[in-house]
């Protein structure tokens, strides 16, 4: 009974994600048949693609590189610094933030981060911008890639805080009392016996901030003023698949339907790409693992 | 270098509960002392406020000195990292860190304050270590493989050479062969009567037999009831804590009518 229960579960969920896949790929067809000139932009498929690609993995590479470190030290700080009263206090904010509605960070992110960034965006240009990265002029508004990138960050981190948390709580403490004994530091106890063990679980926790991140649309729709693709971060500009979808579908009709479903296939097979990588990480040591 | 260890007046308390009560003893450097006594009696809390360990515990504290040849533990400004480089620890479930090779398991200990050490002088202790815990012969051919892939009693061993890469005056060892099949057992039995050579080695067991094997001198703890701190009963040269002991209790206990 419970077997059936659980196979029925389990097939469930490969026939969700195959019809999914089908319904993309047969949606998408039309666009890769029709001439390159009908495709928004006139020249093509891949040249209306490419530049919402980039922006979105800019878009989403911004956020982890800021959500990942700090994520990781509020886990750590929580997990095995904070005195545990502050610690349970700490987790609760924590799961709040990651129950916030991505509208409302994009509200947050439109009407008061951008204009407080735009002073920062403005020494940016006037300092660095020789890296195009930080090319200037910079933007009026603050409705930046970089702005977008930043609200993203805030949105992912409740979930890689929260994770990690719980992993770095699961490490043993037979491991973590070895490493004490020896004369280790508490930093020295968790380099050698808590984050080894967590490394798994910490890019894991990575993965699924980014899967938010690549597929958050409200947020960014709200904070970007879109563009083509630039190479700087604090000039209009950029584009995320997610909230070109968001933007356009609602008018789209026709073969602009078809060309924004592609486009949805293209994030997903992104998606599944990046989940492969991670995968292809976590078991390249599995021989030190220590599920031996 | 093997130092001496004087304790008295020590108390240990988790919260309000007093766990352990005003022991007095001396433990003598090159020599192996053995803890023994029923479950709960405090014994093993007692070994882990010799290296400061069971500051790890959320509420444990301690009252009372401990002096490393007259250095007290718990002195103002000693720092407890400092204290367990000097007194190291093998605990009752052999653990490696499954994340490294038996070699980097060795010298875990030694890399650790970013202490830097030449490759030539790492091999040589590894080898000196692993040696120092029997194990060279059965390890030598594979020390870049992870240390969790060893038996049990091979991956205790590699514990004990830990342990002695740092060159520690004291080695406590709380259980080390609970977990082990007689033959492991036997092999950390053998180990044991070579470190008190070069250690002040500390030893807690359940196993009667091992105490009387292994130990020169013997403490037994006891514990009044449950809720009550446990005791230092009687602490004297093995052969006269087991043939003719001077409290009722321990004979009592290592004649086996209860505990």
């Amino acid at each position: 009974m419970f077997s059936g229960a659980a196979l029925g579960a389990g097939a469930l969920i490969v026939a969700v994600l195959f019809a999914v896949a089908l319904f993309l790929v047969v949606q998408a067809l039309p666009t890769f048949g029709a001439p390159a000139a009908d495709i928004t932009g006139g020249r093509g498929f891949f040249s209306y693609i490419f530049p919402i690609v980039i922006g979105t993995l800019i878009a989403a590479t911004i956020a982890l590189l800021i959500a990942t470190p700090v994520g990781v030290a509020v886990a750590l700080f929580t997990s095995h610094y904070a005195p545990r009263k502050l610690a349970r206090g700490l987790g609760y904010v924590v799961d709040l933030l990651a129950a916030i509605p991505s509208v409302v960070y994009g509200a947050w992110g439109a009407s008061y981060l951008a204009s407080q960034l735009k002073g920062p965006y403005q020494w940016l240009a006037d300092n660095l911008g020789w890296i195009p990265l930080f090319g200037g002029p910079a933007s009026g508004t603050g409705k930046t890639i970089l702005t977008a990138g930043i609200v993203l960050a805030v949105m992912v981190l409740p979930i890689i805080a929260s994770l990690t948390r719980e992993i770095f709580l699961q490490a043993p403490m037979l491991h973590q009392e070895a490493a004490l004994a020896l004369g280790a530091t508490r930093w020295e106890m968790i380099r050698m016996a808590v984050l080894p063990f967590a490394r798994g679980g910490i890019i894991s926790a990575v993965m699924l901030g980014l899967g938010r991140a690549l597929g958050e649309t409200m947020a960014v729709a709200l904070v970007l003023s879109s563009g083509p693709l630039i190479a700087s971060l604090i000039r209009s500009g950029n584009q995320t698949i997610a909230a070109e979808i968001a933007l356009d579908f609602p008018e789209a009709f026709g073969l602009r339907m078809h060309e924004l479903i592609a486009a949805g296939l293209v994030l997903f097979l992104i998606t599944l790409a990046v989940n492969m990588v991670a995968r292809w990480i976590i078991n390249r040591h599995s021989e030190f693992s220590g599920a031996n | 270098m093997s130092k001496r260890i004087d304790v008295s007046d020590l108390n240990v308390y988790y919260g309000d509960f007093r766990a352990v009560e005003d022991v007095n003893i001396t433990l003598d450097a090159k020599s192996v002392t053995a803890f023994i006594g029923p479950s709960g009696c405090g014994k093993s809390t007692f070994l882990r406020t010799l290296n400061r360990m069971h500051e790890v515990i959320p509420g444990a504290r301690v009252e009372g000195k401990v002096l490393l040849d007259g250095d007290n533990l718990y002195g103002d400004g000693v720092d407890p990292v400092q204290v367990r480089s000097q007194i190291g620890m093998v605990f009752q479930r052999p653990n490696p860190f499954p994340t490294m090779s038996i070699r980097d398991n060795v010298l875990a200990g030694v890399k650790l304050n970013s202490r830097r050490i030449s490759r030539s002088d790492a091999d040589d202790l590894v080898e000196g270590s692993l040696r120092g815990a029997n194990l060279w012969n059965e390890v030598k051919d594979r020390l870049e493989k992870p240390g969790s892939g060893l038996s049990g009693g091979q991956q205790q061993r590699l514990c004990i050479a830990r342990a002695i890469a740092v060159a520690p005056d004291v080695i406590l060892m709380d259980e080390p062969c609970s977990a082990l099949d007689p033959i492991s057992t036997l092999a950390i039995e053998d180990l044991i009567n070579e470190l008190k050579d070069e250690y002040t080695v500390v030893i807690v067991t359940h196993n009667m037999q091992q105490a009387a094997r292994v130990s020169d001198k013997t403490a037994f703890f006891n514990i009044a009831g449950t809720g009550k701190p446990g005791k230092l009963i009687e602490f004297a040269e093995t052969a006269t804590i087991f043939n003719n002991p001077s409290e009722k209790s321990t004979e009592d206990y290592v004649s086996g009518r209860f505990g």
